[in-house]
């Protein structure tokens, strides 16, 4: 049964999309995983398919803006088994593009947004350093105004499809004694001199993603790469972390849900005591609560996101569903691994990766700590 | 070029098949596509318009849920779905077909393609009813198809090999696997199929009200039986091969 939030088309896409995570993705997980890396055909592919555009409007090739489209796509790839292919696919649409989109020229969208909908450029979002994490305020990349070109030197670190991205949305102090309100998002592209990928970073999941640390030295970057405003930065920032945690809340559900499914199989299949685990009370009992957890969490994370799709204020809601969210797939993840046994520990098993994959979801795109001050917060001003 | 697509909606191919108290097939609970091998007909139909232009109409016999399995083809890219609803009527592959052919007649077509059978009773035979009724040829199948100049020539699966055929259009095509790897819906084909006409007839509107019954009547359904748990064969590998070929002749008799 679909739930109340989602019409008609919605499912549609959603069988689509399953259609395709099953016949073209779910088949090459392990090779990806172990490779460290998808196919960058599948951002093509995926655009072809009409799936980076659906929060978009048609003039860049998008279906409309439709974040409950959006939230489908997301939910239903998360069911690849690998949060790695999500996170690297969904880089480029969920942080990189935005930005572009809402506050960037005309220029830049008809030269990074439009093949970004298509799949033919791959997208980054750079804003963590190695000194400034959730201090996003704190970063340390510079860039000096020299008339038509910005001079950029710093580094980034953690930045996601960073290592193939054809263009990294920056964040950089124009102003470096503002404080935050002397950033700015610079866009730089792949080749541009000064620009390197240092390093390819190894995670404990999301391995079939890449991960980069990005090093600026004397890095020119023409002007008209700059979007929306200087100094604005960190409001652009801000603006779309809501979507950002949306997405990771969404993954994180079916993620947790993926989890429970193999925990319940494995249940089933594995005798002990003459009994399938699944036959003992402590087994059952743990499977109805890791249930009613996934069940809470999604409520909580579709009442967050039809808040945001009506365009009403969502801070709090998304704040709330990204750490309860999070928190129940690192919560679901250890007690299918659990209920695996010895065989969980083992990497033959997908329950692994489930454990791995879902770790990173109360540090990135805001850690549980931050998500619990801003909800703090709004409650007392 | 027009052409026609007869498409049925049947259960998921995961679905768990039960039976109810009636001893019926328990419906309740079960998702619910479209037949995959009507899949690779709507495909098919859909890349002869791509080449040579035309319009694709899907058609189905089934009570209203039957529209998500049309929709889905129109959302694929086919231009117009009719759904005839049988009402009361019990439906075999005789009246099905006659449903089909009568609802087929009133529309101009040069090809009509079907899957060769749908997964759930897998009769295969109500594209080739609608071929005779029409008195069209039909060639049943169908792994590759090539249409020029008034005639097809279609390459079908023969036990063994295969064999290439021709025939002069209008025909009916029934569909294999490995015709083609089905498109799937984008978000943009979903929204256009959304404006696209869905004609709901009734066995009234095609002249058909009270003149069509099934001939064959299905008496009982039943489950195949659970299979058996496993066997073990203890003890030292020769002996143990020994009493196992020995159980495979005498016992499962397969060797």
């Amino acid at each position: 049964m679909a739930h109340w939030l989602f019409q008609e088309e919605h499912e549609m896409l959603r069988k689509s999309v399953r259609g395709w995570v099953e016949k073209e993705i779910k088949p090459h997980v392990e090779e990806w995983e172990q490779k460290g890396e998808f196919p960058r055909e599948l951002f093509y592919r995926a655009g072809e398919l009409g799936f980076l555009g659906l929060t978009y409007p048609e003039v860049y090739g998008g279906s409309g803006e439709d974040y409950l489209a959006g939230a489908v796509f997301v939910e239903e790839l998360a069911r690849c088994g690998s949060a790695g292919v999500a996170a690297g696919l969904g880089a480029s649409v969920v942080i990189a593009g935005p930005q572009i989109y809402k506050f960037g020229s005309e220029e830049l969208k008809q030269k990074f947004l439009v093949p970004t909908i298509t799949g033919e450029k791959i997208g980054a979002l750079g804003i963590t350093e190695p000194n400034a994490g959730s201090d996003v305020a704190s970063i340390s990349t510079t860039a000096r105004d020299e008339g038509d070109h910005y001079v950029v030197n710093g580094s980034k670190i953690f930045i996601t499809n960073g290592v193939r991205a054809d263009y990294v949305v920056t964040a950089v102090k124009t102003d470096p004694a503002a404080g935050y309100k002397g950033i700015s998002l610079l866009v730089i592209e792949k080749d541009t001199p000064g620009f390197t990928v240092a390093k390819k970073l190894e995670k404990l999941g999301w391995n079939a993603s890449d991960t980069g640390e990005l090093v600026f030295e004397d890095c020119r970057v023409p002007k008209a790469n700059l979007v929306g405003k200087e100094n604005m930065g960190f409001y652009y920032i801000m603006q779309n972390f809501a979507w950002e945690r949306l997405v990771m809340a969404l993954e994180a559900v079916a993620a947790a849900e993926l989890a429970l499914e193999e925990a319940i199989r494995y249940a089933q299949q594995r005798i002990q005591f003459k009994r399938p685990l699944s036959k003992f009370q402590v087994i059952r009992h743990k499977l109805a609560d890791m249930a009613s957890w996934i069940e809470t969490a999604r409520s909580l994370t579709y009442h967050a996101l039809s808040l945001f799709a009506s365009g009403e204020d969502a801070v709090t809601a998304v704040a709330m569903a990204k750490v309860y969210a999070c928190e129940t797939a690192n919560r679901v993840a250890d007690e299918a691994l659990q209920i695996h046994g010895g065989y969980g520990y083992m990497m033959e098993y997908p329950v692994q990766r489930y454990w791995r994959d879902a770790r990173v979801g109360t540090i990135g795109g805001g850690t549980t700590e931050i998500m619990k001050q801003i909800i703090v917060n709004r409650l007392i001003k | 070029m027009n052409i026609v697509v007869c498409l049925k909606q049947t259960f998921d191919t995961e679905a768990k098949i039960t039976l109810d108290a009636g001893g019926k097939i328990e419906r309740k609970g079960v998702s619910l596509i479209m037949n995959p091998y009507d899949e690779f007909a709507v495909e098919e139909a859909l890349r002869l318009k791509e080449k040579d232009g035309g319009e694709v109409t899907v058609i189905s016999v089934g009570e209203s849920s039957a529209q998500d399995a049309l929709r889905q083809a129109l959302a694929m890219g086919a231009d117009k779905a009719i759904l005839v609803d049988p009402g009361e009527a019990e439906l075999d592959e005789y009246a099905t077909a006659t449903i089909l052919a009568k609802a087929i007649s009133g529309l101009e077509y040069d090809i009509i393609l079907g899957g060769f059978r749908a997964i759930d009773d897998g009769s295969a035979q109500v594209a080739g009813r609608v071929a005779e009724i029409l008195n069209v040829p039909v060639v049943n199948v169908v792994t590759k198809l090539e249409v020029e100049g008034g005639k097809a020539v279609a390459t079908r699966e023969i036990e063994g090999g295969s064999e290439l055929v021709e025939v002069a259009l209008p025909a009916v095509f029934t569909a294999q696997k490995g015709l083609n790897e089905p498109r799937y819906p984008s978000m943009k084909g979903i929204m256009k199929a959304k404006k696209k006409p869905m004609q709901k007839m009734t066995l009234g509107d095609l002249g058909l009200e009270g003149q069509v019954a099934a001939k064959v009547k299905a008496l009982s359904y039943s489950l195949p039986e659970p299979r058996k748990a496993g066997k073990i064969i203890p003890g030292e590998a020769a002996e143990a091969a020994r009493e196992l070929a020995k159980l495979l002749r005498e016992e499962a008799k397969v060797i």
